[in-house]
């Protein structure tokens, strides 16, 4: 067949026999981060709710696991993974150097009008 | 025709035409093309999103707290568990759609054929639950006033529970007065009544003694401020001035009315994605029956149509983080 599919995810650990069944192990995995989102979502636990560069550890936790599902849907249902390297990297680099640059931007702004706001002598509470 | 060119002479160089850059067929290069400009465009919606909310940190309402609603489940707190499905839903309808790539690989049709039934039915049923969702949002549930200032209060008992308005207030009859202007359109302009008035909303709270009012600001612990008996009544009678009952985009009974215009506008454009999606994909699967990609020995066009919807579950992959968990 023309279409070989790199049958590997997590860095070789689990190795499947087909893609089909690749495609399965892969759905499982996504669901279970799901459930886990879920779950943090519903009951916040305490532990979590500590700040860390300017945000909720809580918060980081759920952006971590929603680029892990990301990097999966991509590589796995996309077949990214089979795709050449230049291809990839012209795809992910340019999105997420965009992105970023961005975000910070518009946060950082955002924060700043908040200060102006919360310190200064504008209100909108009247 | 031994004298018919069938060679160009330039089969091999790089630059002879025919090769395909980075191994991928142009239709797919072009897929994924427009899936980084449509990605960037949907992060620009998202940061957005982020800097408004940056921007009322201290008062951007709880999402746990809004979106609680279960078909069928009336009156039940259940936060979260309805996208979760979404979620599922949308993810299943990918695995689906991968699944009849794979068969498309194998030439098997009617595998195919199954699969892209299947996923259609997935982005069927996602669409109508986004459609319920919205209406419940527009609908609201408990009902809040609206300050001179343009903030929410909501109102809740001694124990902290949300109380509904129809719960403590009685409506006085209202006349829906239609103003007659000069070219008889005035009706057109004058928008939906509340059922309550502000008058009405002040007599239900001085009646009932257990009803506080709720800001929307958060306090140390990220909880909205309750206020005492005294402050409740002196801050409806002095600063309210609308009855909120759902919300739309001018005004929203759970906080900022920017939190519902983001809202409507994310979800409505990932909606109208996926609605797009199921279109083309109702199209391919009808190429599918018809056996227009057995004649062609290749199923590249599902491959294609496949890359997009998996693109769609990506993008609802971010929009329920940042909109239902963050």
């Amino acid at each position: 067949m023309a279409h070989e599919h790199k049958l590997e995810i997590f860095r070789g650990l689990i190795k499947f026999k087909s893609n089909t069944q690749k495609i399965w192990g892969v759905l499982v995995f996504l669901s279970l981060v799901t459930t886990v989102e879920v779950i943090l979502g519903i009951y916040k636990p305490e532990s979590m709710m500590g700040h860390f560069l300017g945000m909720k550890l809580l918060n980081w936790v759920f952006i971590i696991l929603t680029l892990v599902k990301a990097y999966y849907i991509t590589w796995d249902f996309m077949h990214m993974r089979d795709e050449t390297s230049s291809l990839k990297r012209m795809v992910v680099w340019t999105a997420i150097f965009l992105i970023l640059y961005l975000v910070f931007i518009l946060l950082q702004e955002g924060g700043y009008i908040f200060d102006v706001y919360d310190k200064g002598y504008l209100k909108r509470d009247f | 025709m031994s004298t018919t060119v069938v060679t160009s002479g330039t089969e091999g160089k790089t630059w002879g035409g025919g090769s395909k850059p980075l191994h991928a067929s142009y239709g797919k290069l072009m897929m994924w093309f427009f899936i980084v400009s449509d990605a960037l465009t949907f992060s620009a919606f998202l940061a957005a999103y982020g800097f408004s909310r940056f921007k009322f940190i201290d008062a951007w309402p709880i999402a746990d707290e809004v979106f609680t609603h279960v078909p069928f489940l009336h009156g039940q707190d259940l936060p979260m568990i309805y996208v979760a499905f979404m979620t599922f839903i949308l993810i299943m309808s990918s695995v689906t759609m991968v699944l009849a790539v794979d068969a498309g690989h194998h030439l098997k049709k009617s595998k195919v054929t199954l699969y892209m039934f299947l996923t259609i039915i997935g982005g069927l049923i996602f669409v109508g639950s986004q459609a319920w969702e919205w209406s419940t949002f527009i609908k609201g549930s408990y009902g809040a006033v609206q300050t001179k200032g343009g903030n929410i209060l909501q109102f809740v008992d001694t124990d902290g529970h949300r109380v509904a308005l129809s719960d403590f207030v009685v409506a006085t009859p209202v006349e829906n007065v239609r103003r007659e202007d000069v070219n008889g359109l005035a009706s057109v302009s004058q928008g939906t009544t509340p059922t309550y008035t502000i008058e009405n909303v002040i007599h239900g709270l001085e009646a009932h003694d257990n009803i506080l009012v709720r800001t929307q600001f958060l306090n140390e612990h990220g909880h909205p401020t309750v206020l005492s008996r005294e402050e409740s009544l002196s801050k409806v009678k002095s600063e309210a001035k609308h009855v909120v009952e759902g919300a739309n985009l001018h005004v929203n009974e759970y906080g900022p009315p920017l939190f519902a215009d983001f809202f409507f506008f994310i979800t409505g454009f990932h909606g109208f994605h996926v609605f797009s999606g199921v279109v083309i994909n109702i199209i391919i699967f009808f190429n599918v029956i018809l056996g227009t990609y057995e004649k062609r020995k290749s199923y590249e066009m599902v491959e294609k149509v496949g890359l997009y919807w998996h693109f769609v579950d990506l993008v609802w992959v971010f929009v329920f983080t940042f909109f239902y968990l963050v």
